[in-house]
């Protein structure tokens, strides 16, 4: 595709919790990039580490009992990991931010939202003026569309309804200009008419600032209608990756498979939607074989017993799953015979 | 044609608002306002809208866990809107709620066959014994085993649990069954598997659905007829077919283009709606929906539009339509 370069790339990523039970890994070696200016979805169900992820990136993993226990995050080059706090600190809102799924929650009740967005620019921006600091979180409060801004600064976050604080929210991680924007389940929360807003305005965004999205959701139609490439992730593992596109028309992993075919599409009525049976394993009771094999209706043998790897199956298309292993082997035998 | 299973007509609910040491009474907060509808027997009728547009209220209503402030329900030839409040206990037999959050609504200290057994309790169902075969019997049924009955819900994952708030449901053999939102707190695995249970279970039992939801994929998949509410009033009821292929009222047709639709090639013209929904203590005049109608004309803002059949069994309340009434 074309020549952007990769802003993130996350190696070997493996997050556990410390706890009484146990080391349980909530995000179990994984590995994914994100390229200048793309909207990269990671998708998956309740504890398959998707949110983990994002925190691991924003050094943001409550410790204790979390912490990194291998593997690289680089941003530009520079490994977030071994980053001190302070220097994180430093990233944070600045080269990186974040916005949650409940607006309610992350803005301070007791500070208007001037206030709020001022400390963000006067924490990184330390050598602008107050009247500049003013003038870019104006700016930034009209470029995600809020009306009469200059009211709205001197606001408290209740009087505004669910879509403005997102918002606010919004212009407050885009105010410092960061090169990545984390978005974990920005919409989730909102009704429907609200969150094509919202989905607009993240989308126009995108393209007016360049700035890079990672997008973690759980919901297909959200992913299909945002991204350009989607991370599938079940139980800690990174089970496929590809363009939006080979992974809705295309899909290769028995889970991804299974996922999108038992949303109900409100275009055309199924008689009966595909279900996957039983549920998600409880993090850290698989420890041998493919995570997915119980639910798994093509899983044989070596399902159990190893670890499937990523393979590759055509450009940029990765599927974690021994089905695909074959053509894997093919594509090596005919390398060998060409040369 | 046969009398409807249930039928609603004129109903309200005005929640009042007091202000002041007093506690004068200073305004309402309309939270369902004068809405009508009827469900057949064994069919399923689904309600959607954003939040706060009065669908869960109109599920409590129905079963008198709110009062309505004014309306008349009639269930079965029978009215429930004016028999004591013991009546209505013995006719809550008939009628069953399946309620959002599994992980609320079932008792934490209790075993499962506990909370299977208390609706079998207060209608004084069967003895002992056969009380707990029915419990073992419903566990099999919505998909759980009998050796279930010994655990507590917190040994449950989420969607184990809604299975047993449908037993629960099911216990006293209801002939219609209230679920308001009983998938959306679910993963979409999960979800299937719920909707696929409560699609065989109307089936095999012949039950009548109401089922309440946010969701416009779920909704079509098991509803129907559908009813489309927005600021407390119902504004456009159809079938489901005809409701999603042929969107009349303007707030129907937004709602459905703003869907996220799983497929990346799909394209479509998305109308997307200025603003937020009004408050419903102080709602606009006229059409509640004229704030943030493109089409709005002078009349929607004196005249509140009345639910009128405009296509056979398609009902739309909006002003545009007017002149297309069937009578």
């Amino acid at each position: 595709m074309e020549e952007r370069q990769t802003i993130l790339e996350v190696k070997d990523l493996q997050t556990s919790f410390f706890t009484d039970d146990g080391v349980i890994p909530s995000v179990d070696h994984i590995d994914f990039h994100v390229r200048e200016g793309e909207v990269l979805g990671i998708v998956g169900e309740s504890g398959c580490g998707k949110s983990v992820t994002s925190l691991s990136i924003m050094g943001l993993v409550p410790s204790p009992p979390g912490k990194i226990t291998s593997g690289q995050i680089l941003f530009e080059g520079k490994d977030l990991t071994k980053f001190s706090e302070k220097e994180m600190r430093r990233v944070r809102g600045n080269d990186i931010a974040m916005i949650f799924q409940e607006p309610m929650t992350s803005l301070n009740p007791l500070f208007t939202i001037g206030n709020q967005l001022l400390e963000a620019i006067t924490i990184h921006k330390k050598d602008w003026s107050k009247r500049k600091a003013k003038d870019r979180a104006l700016e930034m409060l009209t470029l995600v569309g809020l009306p009469r801004a200059k009211e709205l600064m001197n606001d408290y976050p209740h009087q505004l309804s669910g879509g403005m604080r997102q918002r606010v929210m919004i212009a407050m991680a885009l105010v410092c200009d960061p090169k990545l924007l984390i978005a974990d389940e920005p919409t989730t929360a909102l009704d429907v008419t609200i969150q094509a807003q919202i989905l607009k305005l993240m989308r126009e965004l995108n393209e007016r600032l360049n700035t890079a999205v990672i997008l973690i959701t759980h919901d297909l139609g959200v992913v299909a209608e945002t991204c350009e490439r989607v991370v599938v992730m079940y139980a800690g593992k990174v089970v496929e990756e590809g363009t939006v596109s080979t992974i809705f028309n295309n899909p290769q992993h028995p889970y991804t498979k299974g996922l999108i075919a038992s949303v109900p599409d409100m275009r055309f009525k199924k008689q009966r939607l595909y279900s996957i049976p039983g549920s998600v394993p409880k993090p850290g009771t698989i420890n041998q074989g493919c995570r997915f094999a119980a639910r798994c209706e093509f899983v044989f043998g070596r399902c159990t017993e190893e670890n499937p790897p990523l393979y590759e199956t055509s450009d940029g298309h990765k599927t974690r799953c021994f089905l695909y292993d074959e053509k894997e082997v093919l594509a090596d035998d005919r390398a060998v015979v060409k040369s | 044609m046969t009398e409807p299973l249930l039928k609603v007509e004129g109903l309200k609910k005005y929640f009042p608002v007091r202000t002041g040491l007093l506690g004068r009474h200073t305004g309402n907060v309309k939270a369902v306002d004068d809405i009508s509808f009827f469900v057949n027997e064994g069919e399923t009728l689904g309600i959607v809208g954003e939040s706060g547009c009065g669908k869960s209220t109109t599920g409590r209503m129905l079963m008198r866990l709110l009062e309505p402030t004014e309306g008349k329900v009639t269930f079965n030839g029978k009215e429930l809107t004016n028999i004591s409040n013991d009546e209505m206990r013995k006719a809550r037999r008939e009628i069953q709620m399946v309620f959002q959050d599994p992980y609320a609504s079932l008792n934490p200290r209790h075993t499962v066959e506990k909370i299977l057994m208390e609706p079998l309790i207060v209608h004084n169902i069967g003895d002992p014994k056969s009380r707990k075969k029915k419990v073992h019997d419903f566990l099999e049924i919505v998909g759980l085993s009998s050796y279930h009955a010994k655990r507590y819900p917190h040994q449950f994952s989420g969607g184990q649990r809604q299975r047993i708030g449908i037993a629960r449901a099911l216990m006293t053999n209801p002939k219609l069954i209230i679920a308001d939102e009983p998938v959306s707190a679910l993963d979409v695995s999960i979800q299937a598997q719920v909707l696929n249970l409560m699609q065989d279970l109307q089936k095999e039992l012949k039950l009548t659905y109401i089922f309440i939801a946010h969701d416009l994929g779920v909704v079509r998949h098991i509803s129907d007829r559908v009813g489309v509410m927005y600021l407390g009033k119902m504004v456009e009821l159809a079938t489901s077919e005809y409701l999603y292929a042929e969107p009349l009222h303007p707030y129907t047709k937004a709602l459905l283009s703003a869907v996220p639709v799983p497929d990346p090639e799909f394209k479509r013209e998305q109308i997307i709606l200025e603003g937020d929904i009004p408050s419903p203590s102080n709602p606009p005049t006229g059409c509640t929906f004229h704030t943030r109608c493109p089409f709005k004309m002078d009349i929607c803002v004196k005249e509140i539009p009345q639910l009128q059949e405009v296509k056979t069994s398609h009902f739309v309340a909006c002003h545009l339509y007017n002149e297309q009434v069937q009578h």
